[in-house]
């Protein structure tokens, strides 16, 4: 079980239902990857700059670009993909093709094959995250040279809802192309996405939406082959109260006299209203609790390896993902770099 | 009790928009997890109790919701929500959308039994309408002008089966795509490219495209090499099976979009008070805008409400920190609660302003976050009503 998220796995899919923090986390594990010393790439393709916003860097272009440095020289790197230019790109690399890719793209062929032919949109996109696992280093091409460009990739997935449909590549153009080189693509592709150095983490909160889609993903890529990594819970609040005074809370049976004291030698101005509204946000609090902790139950059931990160009052800024990178690192999230080659 | 969160925008009244007869569609779009779909639930379940007739289609496969309202199952038909309050007359339905079957009864209505067969057999059909990216959008737009066309004309017994459609969409940042399903159709259709797949010595041969004839070639060999042979026979079949039936698709794609560009449509945008989020509704709101799309307002989900008031989060703080020092850990933990509540409360506010300095015309309603997630009508009848006080 643990396996999944050692050092074996080069390939880090992360999805999850939308507003869960998806990308912040799959940044974070960017950043805890490569807090050994590696070269970590973080790759996201829904074209929405999810990266750039969450490190507070400049949009991304098309190329591979340095956007945080991490403890022991460690590295992360940034691509966001366009199915466009990935098309235009692996024309011109597998076929040679010169001129002809614009001719392709003044008749719509280009459009066509990305927007409607259907799996070839996700074919090029994964395309380019397999291409970037398979690289070289700069200055080793041979081809039993075995340093890789990157210790490892993390890529920022579709939702829950989609992510599936995503990967299964394989699938999708299965019916139709049946021979030629979307389908040897596909293959690979496939190859790589169900071997063990691949692994499929989901990012949820306690909530019931949002768990309720981990369990059905987890089902699903449970289905498809695909490796299972982590459950990545997000935003948890450290219960505020004790068990007891939660207990109570729910009850409404909090003992009014004691808490007015309290209040007064904190030396607040104490009215019935103050006291009123802070039991009554205990209350719900203590609602949210006991909810959190039947979520709870239903991930461990799922016996996967489940990760906790904080909520955070102030909100998620670039600040986070180094405080989540730590704190993955210290729950055990693997590094990957010289060390761990 | 609640202070809104934007005092400077227009309030967003929800109530005086669904009991307004003349509004006859509710799009709700925004990013995913802001509760859209909850949002889409709520406000039919509203409109229903206030003597609308309803129909919720909703995109969002969530099991969740449709126990919400008391279904075992949500599927392509719209199915009668019961336990709702009727005495105003109303009624609530709901159906999520099932794009490979909307698909295949929109063949099936548009093409002759033989030709439907055919085509509901080809490969790249069936890939088409089940997993190609705009499908859903496009067909969320078939559907919603079919359902529209029930509202409009069967007036037999006791009038219309519906009255009010409320819609939610596709859960992405391509959720405005549906707007764009005419064009996008349009342009495949019309654009050289399919023609030259569907029929290669047909164009090559026509004198307007002469020009192009060397690209021609290029084009065609480069397609079947990368696509392979077969798939480009697929592709060919499937074009020339579906050629006659799509006229009929564009039309009703054209009718529809002409539909909620009118005034008895409003496009509601939802968010949650997060930066993200709030910066998704801003691109929404920018391209409704653009596309003169009538957008009636955002509805910002879950903002932090605080109970005690009066007692501001770093007061509560360094309280909270006194208290703890002192072994009072009960009052400190009330206190601590209140001060991230507090917090929280105070962030959701500057962001909600921020979002209404930028956007001073848009009406806002502002929904507390609740305590507890929804489990069924009586969840849904409280986020509507916190809906309606805005």
């Amino acid at each position: 079980m643990a396996a999944r998220t050692s050092s074996g796995v080069r390939l880090h899919i992360v999805t999850g239902k939308g507003g869960t923090g998806k990308t912040t986390v799959a940044a974070a594990m960017a950043m805890a990857l490569a807090s050994g010393g590696g070269r970590v790439l973080l790759v996201e393709v829904e074209g929405r700059q999810g990266i750039s916003q969450t490190f507070d860097v400049p949009p991304l272009a098309t190329g591979e670009v340095r956007i945080a440095g991490a403890a022991g020289g460690g590295e992360v790197w940034g691509l966001s993909v366009d199915a466009k230019a990935a098309l235009i790109e692996y024309l011109q690399i597998f076929y040679k093709l010169g001129r002809a890719g614009g001719v392709l793209e003044r008749f719509g062929a280009v459009d066509f094959a990305t927007t409607i032919a259907p799996g070839v949109r996700d074919v090029l996109l994964i395309g380019k995250v397999y291409e970037a696992n398979r690289r070289r280093a700069a200055g080793h091409h041979s081809r039993h040279d075995s340093t890789a460009a990157y210790d490892a990739i993390v890529l920022d997935a579709p939702p829950t809802g989609r992510v599936v449909r995503f990967l299964s590549v394989n699938e999708e153009v299965a019916d139709l192309a049946k021979v030629g080189p979307i389908r040897s693509q596909a293959d690979s592709i496939t190859e790589m996405l169900t071997s063990a150095q691949t692994a499929v983490h989901v990012v949820t909160l306690l909530e019931e939406m949002p768990v309720q889609e981990t369990v059905d993903a987890v089902v699903e890529l449970r289905a498809a082959r695909l490796p299972v990594g982590a459950v990545v819970i997000n935003q948890v609040r450290e219960p505020l109260l004790r068990t007891r005074e939660l207990a109570s809370a729910a009850k409404g049976t909090i003992k009014r006299g004691p808490v007015r004291t309290g209040l007064e030698a904190a030396g607040l101005r104490v009215t019935d209203a103050l006291v009123e509204g802070l039991l009554a946000e205990a209350h719900d609090h203590a609602l949210r609790v006991a909810q959190e902790s039947e979520q709870l139950g239903r991930l461990h059931h799922l016996d996967l390896p489940l990760f906790q990160l904080p909520a955070n009052p102030e909100g998620v800024d670039a600040s986070t993902v180094r405080e989540f990178a730590d704190l993955l690192t210290e729950r055990g999230w693997p590094s990957s770099g010289p060390a761990a080659r | 009790m609640s202070t809104r969160a934007t005092p400077r925008s227009p309030r967003l009244d929800i109530d005086a928009l669904l009991a307004d007869r003349h509004t006859d569609i509710v799009v709700c779009c925004g990013s995913g997890g802001v509760g859209k779909t909850t949002t889409a639930a709520a406000l039919g379940l509203r409109a229903a109790e206030q003597g609308r007739k309803v129909v919720v289609l909703t995109i969002d496969p969530a099991r969740r919701l449709a126990q919400s309202m008391g279904l075992t199952q949500l599927d392509n038909t719209p199915r009668p929500v019961h336990d709702i309050d009727t005495t105003a007359g109303g009624s609530l339905d709901a159906m999520m959308l099932d794009m490979k079957r909307t698909f295949d009864e929109v063949v099936v209505a548009h093409s002759t039994p033989e030709k439907a067969e055919q085509i509901l057999a080809n490969p790249f059909y069936q890939a088409v309408s089940s997993s190609f990216a705009g499908t859903q959008e496009y067909m969320a737009m078939e559907k919603l002008g079919q359902l529209h066309q029930e509202v409009r004309t069967n007036g037999g017994n006791g009038g219309p089966r519906w009255d009010l459609i409320v819609v939610d969409t596709p859960p992405s940042r391509s959720a405005l795509d549906f707007l764009d399903a005419p064009k996008r159709l349009g342009s495949f259709l019309d654009g050289r490219f399919i023609r030259l797949i569907s029929a290669p010595a047909k164009a090559g041969g026509r004198a307007s495209l002469k020009v192009f004839n060397v690209g021609v070639g290029l084009v065609s060999s480069t397609v079947s090499r990368v696509l392979g042979g077969e798939m480009l026979r697929d592709v060919q079949t499937f074009v020339g099976a579906l050629d006659t039936m799509f006229g009929g698709f564009r039309q009703r794609a054209d009718q529809t979009y002409a539909l909620l560009a009118q005034r008895s449509t409003a496009f509601l945008v939802v968010a949650a008070p997060e930066p993200d989020a709030l910066r998704e509704a801003s691109f929404f709101i920018a391209r409704l805008e653009s596309e003169r799309m009538p957008l009636t307002g955002l509805i910002l989900n879950r903002v932090q409400q605080v109970q005690a008031n009066g007692l501001n989060a770093a007061r509560a703080r360094a309280a909270a920190e006194d208290r703890a020092d002192d072994g009072d850990h009960l009052t400190a933990g009330l206190l601590a609660l209140h001060a991230d509540l507090a917090g929280a409360a105070d962030r959701h506010r500057r962001l909600a302003r921020r979002f209404s300095v930028g956007h001073p015309s848009t009406p806002v309603a502002d929904v507390p976050a609740l305590a507890e997630d929804v489990h069924d009508v009586d969840g849904l009848r409280q986020v509507a009503e916190a809906l309606a006080k805005g």
